[in-house]
């Protein structure tokens, strides 16, 4: 995607359907060749690192049950994670939806400043890689209430640099090349114009961001996991941004969303040999922290957040993505994902994992996610918590064109062919007039019109239909 | 009602029934050298693993690696009588250089290393150092996370991190880059 089609698609995040926008970003051949490659290396580094673990499918298998029994028993959970942490003296907030979840940490931030939020760019917040943040848009909801967030997440900060949302949810600027990332540093950051070096500009965001870290009293951090039997949550980051964060400022919130939990300490063993491993190949993050109690002089607070995921708990057939660990093996692993990019998804979270949750929030607008798939199953093999991903998909597709929410053109195609399908007569009559038609008027089907002819040569129209060499050969 | 208690009782009501949980004892039955499968996972995540026999020559390691105007902080008395940095404003700890600590112990199969309050002595300090080196004892390697969290078991902290090697990123173009926002590197002394 050249960066002109990328703000294009970015500024205008509820235009244009999945496919849509996935042919923008199909414009530029070579580059999405090499955004499909480059995820799919990060899918072989997660296999690489898999198959190192001989018990890696009961692994798996055990995170699984352990969600399932989370998921069953999800009230409970939520109520002794909510006593032991407030023990712990954690204050703990609840979120019906995003706009609730704004307000909260709004309010959290004013009583910081007893009503009277200062006018200076100190008075901020940093923030760590948070979806849940992203998926209530808190960002733009804090700037218009004259309160700054820095991303402080490399790839993030880049994103919100270039006024773009995040593509992935592991690597947020994957779909970003070096050479634009120097131009946009050199502007925003003054590095030096031309240089496109990895070291040279992480370097630069070091010293850019740990100036954040040392001058903001407000922290934001995301949950990877929260512990019922502790109180304690836990994040994870290669980077060490969460910890910089927290640890430095008066207030450390922590934003969740109420799957985050999970039973007792012990359950953490599982999950953290499936998270990174799914994730990267890593064997580990860096750092997995572990926030028990806030610290001498420090106030620690949790929003645990609802929006949409206990109606989602309530939908038999898809509370199953309510498991999810955010791990984005699905994403490397899709085939439509890496050629259609992050930003075609217009969703928080992308790829076929997003692509069953999004429709939760909203079924209008999110009907296209569905169907942008291949229904492959690789998502649903790679999955560390075993999400049936592609049986969720295909499900969606039935309850979306049920409820009248399928695209027309699609409704309109299906028909035709059941019509054609279910009369013999007619299914040879157009078979005919469609070899006829590839053979003597072949620009009626390789044409622009018609998508399957794009990036694909039509195939040779056979010369008789099956049926008629049948009826010659029967003996 | 207030959120909490309908998000609670929309939970109730729409939550499937009871799942039992699984048997964890099956899982971590890898037999690994410790020594080595420690060493081999962490080097390969970007940390320096060194056995030695002695402080003396950690403290022989330290001096001829790293600038003697450096400022070296430590929890250990080995290295440091000084603990006033310890209660010190942490943003006080942003020109340290050096932090010198010994871990709990440490996880084979991912190179990890425990730590909590007591080790580090401040919480930011093995974030905001330049470098940072762990003492572990060789007994104190496990095979997997299985066996740490039995070791974690219920002892208290208000903190505890799982560090494995230094700072890192690969946000541009998958390049990786050590020295992100934490240590830039890592060395561990095994004893």
């Amino acid at each position: 995607m050249t960066k002109s089609n990328s703000l294009l698609l970015t500024h205008n995040s509820h235009l244009g359907t999945h496919s849509e926008r996935a042919e923008i970003f199909n414009k530029d051949f070579d580059r999405t060749t090499w955004h499909d490659q480059t995820l799919y290396m990060v899918r072989q580094k997660r296999d690489k690192a898999a198959f190192q673990i001989n018990d890696w499918e009961l692994l798996r298998e055990t995170a699984s049950q352990i969600k399932n029994n989370v998921l069953s028993n999800m009230h409970d959970y939520l109520l002794q994670f909510e006593e032991n942490a407030s023990k712990n003296g954690i204050k703990i907030h609840w979120a019906a939806d995003a706009k609730e979840h704004n307000e909260i940490v709004y309010g959290i931030i004013s009583d910081y400043y007893r009503g009277e939020i200062p006018v200076d760019t100190f008075k901020g917040m940093v923030k760590s890689k948070s979806m849940l943040t992203e998926e209530c848009h808190m960002n733009e909801f804090l700037a218009e209430k004259g309160i700054e967030v820095i991303d402080t997440d490399l790839g993030e900060r880049i994103v919100q640099l270039a006024e773009e949302p995040p593509s992935h949810i592991v690597m947020p600027c994957i779909h970003w090349k070096k050479e634009e990332i120097g131009e946009l540093f050199h502007k925003h950051l003054g590095t030096e114009k031309g240089n496109k070096d990895p070291q040279y500009l992480t370097e630069a965001a070091r010293q850019h961001l740990r100036d954040k870290f040392l001058t903001r009293p407000i922290a934001l951090t995301g949950v990877n996991f929260a512990v019922a039997e502790t109180g304690e949550f836990v994040v994870c980051t290669n980077e060490g941004n969460a910890d910089m964060g927290a640890h430095l400022a008066d207030i450390h919130i922590a934003s969740m969303g109420f799957e985050k939990i999970i039973p007792q300490k012990k359950h953490l063993g599982v999950f953290l040999r499936l998270l990174a491993r799914s994730a990267t190949g890593q064997p580990i993050t860096t750092y997995s922290s572990h926030f028990k109690k806030p610290r001498d002089g420090q106030q620690m607070h949790i929003v645990i957040v609802d929006n949409g995921r206990s109606t989602q708990l309530g939908r038999e057939d898809f509370r199953n993505s309510l498991k999810c660990i955010r791990c984005a093996a699905c994403f490397n692993t899709c085939p439509v994902y890496r050629r259609s990019g992050g930003h075609s998804y217009h969703s928080a979270v992308a790829g076929p994992i997003g692509s069953i949750l999004a429709p939760n929030l909203d079924m209008r607008a999110n009907a296209d996610l569905p169907f942008a798939s291949t229904l492959c199953g690789s998502c649903s093999n790679v999955c560390p918590v075993k999400i049936d991903i592609h049986q969720q998909l295909y499900k969606w597709r039935q309850v979306l064109v049920q409820e009248g929410y399928s695209p027309t053109s699609k409704t309109l195609a299906m028909k035709g062919m059941s019509v054609v399908l279910s009369n013999p007569g007619i299914f040879k009559f157009s078979g005919k007039v469609g070899r006829m038609l590839m053979d003597k008027l072949p620009f009626l089907v390789n044409n622009r019109m018609n998508p399957w002819y794009k990036q694909r040569e039509m195939p040779e129209p056979p010369e008789e239909s099956f049926r008629d060499w049948y009826k010659k050969n029967r003996k | 009602m207030s959120s909490r208690e309908n998000i609670l009782s929309k939970i109730k009501q729409n939550q499937p029934k009871l799942l039992p949980l699984p048997d964890l004892s099956v899982l971590g039955r890898e037999k690994y050298d410790l020594v080595e499968k420690f060493t081999e996972i962490l080097e390969g995540i970007g940390g320096k693993v060194l056995q030695v026999s002695d402080f003396e020559e950690i403290k022989k390691y330290i001096i001829s690696n790293y600038p003697i105007n450096a400022r070296v902080i430590s929890t250990l008395p080995e290295f440091s009588d000084n603990k006033d940095w310890q209660t010190a404003d942490p943003h006080s700890l942003k020109d340290a250089d050096f932090l010198i600590i010994k871990g709990q112990f440490a996880v084979a199969e991912n190179g990890a290393i425990w730590l909590t309050e007591s080790e580090i002595g401040q919480r930011v300090a093995p974030f905001i150092t330049q470098y940072l080196a762990i003492v572990i004892e060789k007994s104190a390697i496990l095979p997997t996370m299985h066996q740490a969290y039995e070791e974690i078991g219920s002892k208290d902290y208000g903190f505890g991190v799982f560090l494995a090697g230094p700072s890192k990123t690969a946000d541009i173009e998958q390049s990786l880059v050590l020295g992100a926002h934490g240590a830039r590197g890592l060395v561990v002394f095994l004893v």
